[in-house]
């Protein structure tokens, strides 16, 4: 155990749900303009996870309105989250999905996870 | 002058959001509570300080044993004088309860030697080119004066030699949160040294550039 792990603690949030690289994800980011505060959501494919503890970030990749590649890199324990929802699982083979960013259209697609059957 | 320190060890750094949601990067500090070893006085000494102590002394001459027994504090690992506000009693401790959120401090501690470093890693020289002709000097100084005058090389020309294990002071780093009852304080950004490193902090010597005015 790191002894900044005790000032880390409180910065770290219990309520991330259990998502992984290939889940499409919605974000749900508090947005604050002037003195008003909305929740914005933020929907795509979670293209990687990287570091530990309130370091640890993940990056999300949506195709916007006009046909444009956007990611956006959030800390897993941000403040300014509203909350994460798992709308779908993704199966990947891989840790990063930095190949999505070459493709377009159905090869930027992640199969969906098939239920894990009895081996 | 409202004066204020206290002596203390890096834990490590890492990072907080801030009320505004951002990313601070933080030092975490262990510092005190620092027992009162002496106090110095204008009309027996010539001038005024406290002398602080920090930690724990794996064993104390006689003469240092009795100069923490007149104290009745433990022996301390580093002994500090520093310019303290108000009145001090030898014994007595300090504690981060001092520093408050928001306020600039001065970080002092002995930089992480780097041994015999040449003149791109200790003074900032450029580098020369990688290619275009460039043969074999790719990280010398170059030319270190000019010819028949002076004919001689000038005293402090930046040369290669050892760079760090020397007393750095960071100045006006902001304090970025204190936990009086673990002894920690959050400065925001490094300090000198390297983690466990000794560290004097004070208040701000130079009081800050305020952007928006505020105290």
């Amino acid at each position: 155990m790191n002894p900044t792990d005790l000032v880390d603690v409180e910065s770290l949030r219990d309520d991330v749900p259990d998502f992984a690289v290939g889940d499409t994800v919605k974000v749900h980011v508090k947005v604050i303009e002037g003195n008003r505060s909305r929740v914005q959501t933020f929907e795509g494919i979670c293209i990687a996870r990287k570091g530990s503890g309130v370091r640890e970030t993940f990056t999300v990749r949506k195709i916007s309105f006009n046909g444009v590649g956007v990611e956006r890199i959030f800390p897993v324990h941000a403040p300014v989250i509203d909350r994460i929802e798992v709308a779908r699982r993704g199966h990947v083979r891989r840790a990063k999905l930095y190949y999505l960013r070459d493709r377009v259209g159905k090869a930027a697609k992640v199969p969906e996870k098939r239920e894990s059957t009895p081996a | 002058m409202a004066r204020k320190a206290i002596l203390g060890r890096t834990l490590g750094m890492t990072q907080v959001f801030d009320e505004d949601n951002r990313v601070i990067p933080v030092t975490v500090i262990t510092a005190g509570p620092c027992p009162v070893v002496q106090v110095r006085t204008r009309e027996r000494d010539g001038y005024e300080a406290v002398q602080l102590g920090y930690g724990k002394a794996k064993r104390a001459t006689k003469p240092l044993a009795g100069h923490f027994a007149r104290a009745g504090v433990e022996p301390a690992r580093h002994l500090v004088e520093v310019d303290l506000e108000g009145d001090h009693e030898p014994g007595e401790h300090v504690s981060v309860d001092q520093f408050q959120p928001g306020e600039r401090i001065d970080v002092t501690a002995r930089s992480k030697g780097r041994g015999f470093a040449g003149t791109i890693r200790r003074h900032g020289f450029a580098t020369q080119g990688e290619s275009h002709g460039v043969h074999k000097v790719h990280r010398k100084p170059g030319a270190v004066g000019a010819c028949a005058t002076p004919s001689r090389v000038m005293p402090g020309k930046k040369m290669a030699g050892r760079h760090g294990n020397e007393r750095v002071t960071m100045q006006n780093l902001e304090v970025v949160r204190v936990d009086p009852e673990r002894n920690l304080i959050l400065v925001k950004g490094a300090v000198p040294g390297g983690n466990g490193a000794f560290l004097t902090l004070r208040d701000a010597a130079k009081a800050p550039a305020r952007a928006g005015g505020d105290s």
